[in-house]
């Protein structure tokens, strides 16, 4: 079948079912497939039967669906990102149970174990890392900076749409057909339709087209809200660590997706119009394409590492109880790192056979990063230093994060090595690197923070126990199964390897089977914390907002913030402009005066765009032409008719806010400040007292 | 905190098992570059340890000072230590804390300058000359190895004479690969149409697993060869073995061994009694076999995706 | 003829009343700009592909069979044409004139953006013809990935062109449309700019080197 000659349903028919193959072939490997996809199923039933039994549709349309508050799609966000964390895990215990049922063929066909890692990389990098980052962003960069909302709420909304709709076409990818078996990366010729005629890279086109659309609109929005809706006096040497990291990730996005873009439309004219861009024959090239994709590639993974650097930035200041050191060095730092990812893309296919000369440049401009990124563990380790260290959730990530990333950078310096990376590229020492990264450097601060402005958001705190177990299960996971990886990968084991031979890895494999399981005990940890800390929320309630004795803007304002975020935009007078002003006892002036506040109103658009993306994705994978037509034409007309609304914003009168800030003032004033001992006891309000002196 | 204290104790502990899994292995078949088998490999050996201790340079100093600080500094009563909670520069700390760095990354840059130059897969800096010529094609799923100027082919097993440099030129045809043989020297890409460079030489007779780490489909972790290092009279042997023994390597047969299949797979398909049982032998019907593989994707005309190996279309199995 | 109020987002007539307005304008323009910049790469990593790829003609057609250059010559005018026209609308609105004549610069800058899709479709076919097509080879698979990039662009320019006249018609001149009206000229500049670079890079420069 081609293109041009499918049907009504396009190509999509009975054996498109997992459960097709289950019937014809009952084996291990079909039934890890269809409980995957019986799961999404029952996932889904769940959460519809849930809302409709407790009468919450409504609340969830009004509420959070339509919602264009900053903290509310924050939040949405940061759901979407663990409900795929839970599948990534998932996956990634699945491929480790794989190789460690080795040597030999394992239980997995070698086909749907590609399909594991190709989802696995898809999601804890797209659907996890992102959203997860830019969650947090949403939740904390206005309230950071001092401003009502992002510079473009419905844009927000829009965003969130996208990417949730292109995480789901990788859930449907279960249920209906395959996933790509080309790896995240999806390097053609693999990919292309010569040798994939399938529908499997098509989700992967995409999803990551989709997706990357609305991570690029986010870029813009955070940029634009940096720069220009700061709270007056906040210049850019008074804004805190993270929002200069958020500036960097925003900057990074803006000229890093347009690559993948590239990247992932010219494979989908290839595949769709037989166009020759990445083909074997007529002059198509696939080295254009991994230059495109890296391109994209290793600054995606700054993205994502700078925020993460920006919370630990936070965190070592508050539990440190001290400035944080070496503010401006950390912001050279974060602005060098990303001007260098940039320019280092060429280290992932050193083995290309490019000269050696083009080799050792790129090689040494990726050594380079290392500066920066080395003078930050050297400046949080001085921000601890003479400080009175509380061992809360967050800084023992944040511990945990110094010690163990430092080893992952060992081993990206040893990679920016041609000659060392020429034996250790593809193999399994890669792999245990950039887990090493992305887990102690991105994972372990996006769980600080949670932990850390959680009563931010909802005004109790998580349970402390839990959150302490599950930094033991976390830190102990990770290095019972990335650390093996790396002398695996030494002593030459491929990644991507459904099967192998050689005994000497088998301790190994064990090794980091069993680390998995604990990194699948770490994550159920994650979600007993969240359950017992609801179960126990009145005792931990915080709602003065201050849980932590913190030190910037949004700790400031009531747990949970109110839906204009500041009754009166606060004046920056410092860096640490809340922690000064608890000095100088004014933290909670009372205003003069109020005046009206418009907040932005409610709108379907982004739920509309969600839902229409979605079925346009699903449209052009199984080649169902005039739906997809139709579907442009629908995302197109809603757009337009939208911008026929103009009515964006609704007014909160100034009484209102009146009399909210003023409750909320009073409960300020009749609440007895607890000082750092004190503070996961249930008499922490979230008032604190300055207690420097009594700590020395 | 107790976390904390722990993580490089039990680190400690993985590194040491580790390293003792990695020296005790040597004894069988080399399969890495932990026990070079050439100057190539062990001159990349040498460099890993080389960057890696420069590195430990700055990486010590935190694992031993975070958790240090931790304990000094953490807030209990009655603590002595001193509390600066305004102290937020020293120049002096500055200075120390970027010029560590750039010290380190200056040295490591010039070892990484020298070695990239010195072990470039494209230039042939070791080994006697004059190089024994191979071309090498990736297929689904095994390499093929031709010695245009010995006439001779084969799958699965790569003969090399010890100390004598050999000289590779690489492509596939079908998708893009990486050849590796680990213990004699690092890797690179095959791809279609195109071709890549490869020098490697082995210091002393022995067996060493070569691989590719591409992930390419189904047989992707079947398609490994055993390279066998010989002395010079040993490896005329070998080849006079090859030639007597081989099947001709004419159209037929190649499409044949082009299509899909691992190497149990067309072993069955093309292995006679004559050749061993993991092995495939060749005598060249067609001299100019890899020059017309990678002009098949110069035509000026598209190719039929029956006519690409690797497709499903092309064949697999081994099976007509 | 007013000038416009000082402190004001320049090309605007925001009134003295509008503070808010106004910053809300330079935020959206703003972010506008970054857009701009985000697209830029875009094109530009097109015209990058477009330059590695300009020998892979794979015995296809080449620049010399297929460019026809009065049509180029003719496109280019219509095209820098419709920048002055959208220019003018800019003006007009500066300088508070009556709202009519933006519309009429609008219009006469649809039928230009039209006439140019025109042309370039037309050239499109006359090159399939010659055996032109993006199945063709690489370097026509390129030529295809960007200049009809540039013609969605100028199509979508012109859908924008309807729906604010529309708009404009519908609602007046309000804050909010004068400032999508600043954004859409911007945007049309930057499709003038992009032209500037396909001229020279994918024509004159396929015909120097391909």
């Amino acid at each position: 079948m081609t293109t041009s000659e499918s049907g009504f349903f396009g190509r999509l028919n009975w054996d498109a079912f997992p459960i097709a193959g289950l019937i014809q072939t009952p084996n291990a490997n079909e039934i890890v497939a269809n409980a995957a996809a019986g799961v999404v199923i029952v996932g889904v039933v769940a959460v519809v039967g849930l809302l409709t039994w407790f009468r919450l549709w409504g609340s969830l349309w009004r509420d959070w669906l339509t919602s264009a508050d900053h903290k509310k799609i924050g939040i949405m966000y940061i759901v979407f990102a663990i409900v795929m964390l839970a599948r990534g895990v998932l996956e990634g215990v699945v491929m480790r149970a794989q190789q460690a049922a080795g040597p030999g063929d394992g239980f997995l066909e070698p086909e749907h174990f590609a399909e594991l890692f190709s989802t696995h990389g898809t999601i804890m990098i797209f659907f996890v890392a992102v959203p997860f980052v830019f969650g947090v962003a949403n939740f904390l960069v206005p309230l950071m900076i001092g401003a009502r909302d992002v510079a473009f709420p419905v844009m927000n909304q829009i965003s969130l749409g996208l990417t949730v709709s292109a995480g789901m076409m990788l859930m449907v990818s279960l249920v209906v057909g395959e996933f790509s078996t080309g790896g995240w990366t999806a390097y053609p010729p693999y990919t292309g339709a010569a040798f994939n005629p399938g529908v499997g890279p098509d989700y992967w086109i995409w999803a990551i087209v989709v997706s990357g659309i609305g991570t690029t609109l986010t870029g813009i929005n955070f940029a634009v809200t940096i720069y220009k809706l700061r709270a007056p006096g906040m210049k850019f040497m008074r804004l805190p660590m993270y929002c200069w990291t958020i500036i960097c990730s925003s900057i990074l996005i803006v000229f890093a997706m347009p690559p993948l873009g590239v990247a992932a439309l010219l494979l989908a004219a290839d595949r769709y119009l037989d166009f020759h861009f990445f083909t074997n024959d007529l002059g198509g090239n696939m080295m254009n394409y991994a230059n495109l994709f890296w391109l994209f590639g290793h600054p995606e993974v700054y993205l994502l590492v700078l925020p993460a650097y920006g919370i630990y930035s936070e965190v070592f200041a508050t539990f440190s109880a001290k400035r944080l050191y070496g503010y401006n060095s950390l912001v050279i730092a974060t602005m060098s790192i990303a001007v260098l990812s940039f320019t280092v893309w060429l280290h992932h296919f050193f083995t290309m056979g490019q000269s050696a000369l083009i080799n050792a440049v790129f090689g040494i401009a990726t050594m380079l990063i290392a500066i920066p990124t080395g003078v930050k563990v050297y400046d949080w380790m001085a921000t601890m230093f003479r400080g009175r260290i509380r061992f809360s959730v967050p800084m023992l990530y944040g511990l945990a994060f110094l010690m163990l990333f430092v080893i992952g950078g060992l081993s990206g310096v040893i990679l920016a090595n041609p000659t060392v990376d020429y034996q250790v590229h593809n193999t399994l020492f890669l792999v245990a690197h950039f887990h090493n990264v992305l887990l102690p450097g991105v994972l372990f601060g996006l769980l600080a923070g949670y932990n850390y402005w959680f009563p931010k958001a909802f005004g109790f705190r998580l349970s402390e126990f839990w959150g302490r177990v599950s930094v033991a299960l976390w830190t102990v996971g990770f290095m019972l199964t990335f650390l093996p990886l790396y002398f695996v990968g030494l002593m030459g084991m491929p990644r991507r390897s459904f099967s192998w031979e050689d005994p000497s890895f088998h301790p190994y494999m064990i090794v980091a089977v069993v680390g998995a399981l604990v990194i699948l005990c770490a994550l159920l940890s994650v979600i007993v914390q969240l359950w017992v800390s609801i179960r126990d929320r009145e005792k931990t309630r915080v709602p003065v907002g201050d849980p932590w004795d913190a030190r910037t803007l949004e700790w400031s304002t009531p747990a949970p913030p109110p839906p204009y975020n500041f009754a009166i935009i606060p004046h920056v007078t410092d860096r640490d402009n809340f922690a000064a002003a608890k000095e100088r006892g004014n933290a909670y002036p009372t205003p003069d005066a109020y005046e009206d506040i418009s907040v932005p109103l409610n709108t379907g658009i982004g739920f509309i765009l969600c839902v229409l993306s979605g079925i346009w994705m699903f449209a052009l994978v199984w080649w169902i032409w005039w739906l997809a037509a139709l579907m442009t034409v629908m995302m197109l007309g809603s757009f337009i008719a939208w911008t026929f609304k103009t009515e964006t914003e609704r007014v909160i009168p100034a009484e209102e806010v009146r009399k909210r800030h003023e409750a909320w003032l009073d409960l300020v004033h009749k609440s007895t400040p607890v000082d750092r001992d004190h503070e996961t006891a249930p008499e922490n309000r979230g008032l604190a007292r300055p207690d420097l002196e009594a700590a020395t | 905190m107790a976390l904390s204290r722990m993580s490089p104790k039990g680190m400690q502990v993985l590194i040491a098992a580790a390293v003792f899994t990695v020296t005790a292995q040597t004894a069988g078949a080399s399969d890495s570059f932990m026990d070079p088998q050439g100057p190539i490999a062990a001159v990349q050996k040498l460099h890993l340890f080389r960057a890696t201790v420069l590195i430990l340079i700055a990486v010590v100093p935190v694992l031993v000072l975070v958790p240090l600080i931790a304990i000094r500094y953490r807030r209990r009563s009655g603590s002595n230590a001193l509390y600066r909670p305004k102290w937020d520069f020293s120049g002096r700390l500055e200075f120390v804390m970027w010029g560590v760095p750039v010290v380190i990354v200056a040295l490591l840059s010039f070892y990484l300058w020298k070695a990239t130059h010195r072990l470039d897969p494209y230039a042939a800096r070791f080994g006697e000359t004059p190089a024994l010529n191979v071309q090498v094609v990736g297929l689904d799923w095994k390499w093929l190895f031709i010695y245009p100027d010995l006439g001779i082919a084969s799958v699965g097993e790569f003969g090399i004479p010890v100390k004598q440099q050999v000289a590779m030129t690489l492509t596939t045809d079908t998708v893009m690969q990486s050849f590796m043989i680990p213990a004699l020297a690092g890797q690179i890409y095959a791809m279609p149409g195109m071709t890549t460079q490869l020098h490697i030489v082995s210091d002393a007779p022995g067996t060493m697993q070569g691989e590719n780490t591409q992930y390419n489909g189904r047989g992707f972790t079947k398609q490994k060869f055993q390279t066998i290092a010989m002395p010079t009279e040993d490896f005329s042997t070998w080849v006079e073995k090859v030639r007597t023994n081989g099947i001709q390597l004419d159209e037929k047969t190649y499409r044949i061994l082009a299509m899909r299949s691992d190497r149990d797979e067309v072993q069955t398909a093309l292995g006679t009694a004559q050749m061993p049982g993991n092995a495939l032998y060749f005598t060249l019907g067609d001299i100019d076999l890899f020059q017309s593989i990678v002009h098949r994707y110069h035509g000026g005309e598209g190719l039929q995706v029956d006519q690409q190996p690797g497709t499903v279309e092309f064949g697999q199995e081994a099976s007509q | 003829m007013k000038r416009a109020p000082t402190h004001s987002y320049p090309g605007l007539n925001l009134g003295r009343r509008h503070a808010s307005a106004d910053k809300a304008s330079e935020v959206v323009t703003f972010g506008f700009w970054v857009f701009l910049m985000s697209d830029l790469v875009y094109f530009g990593l097109m015209f990058a592909i477009y330059i590695t790829m300009i020998d892979a003609q794979a015995g296809g057609p080449g620049p010399h069979e297929l460019f026809d250059l009065t049509s180029i010559f003719a496109q280019t005018l219509i095209l820098l044409t419709s920048s002055l026209t959208v220019g003018l609308a800019m003006l007009a609105l500066k300088y508070n004139l009556p709202r009519w004549r933006i519309v009429f610069w609008f219009c006469v800058t649809l039928v230009l953006g039209f006439s140019f899709l025109v042309l370039e479709i037309h050239d499109f076919m006359s090159m399939a013809e010659k055996g032109g097509i993006p199945q063709r080879s690489g370097f026509l698979s390129a030529f295809y990935g960007l200049v009809p990039l540039h013609g969605l662009h100028v199509a979508a320019g012109c859908l924008w062109l309807i729906v604010l006249g529309i708009q404009l018609r519908v609602f007046g001149l309000t804050d909010l449309l004068m400032s999508r009206v600043v954004r859409l000229a911007l945007f049309w500049h930057f499709l003038d700019l992009i032209w500037i670079g396909i001229i020279t890079i994918v024509y004159f420069g396929g015909l120097t080197y391909g």
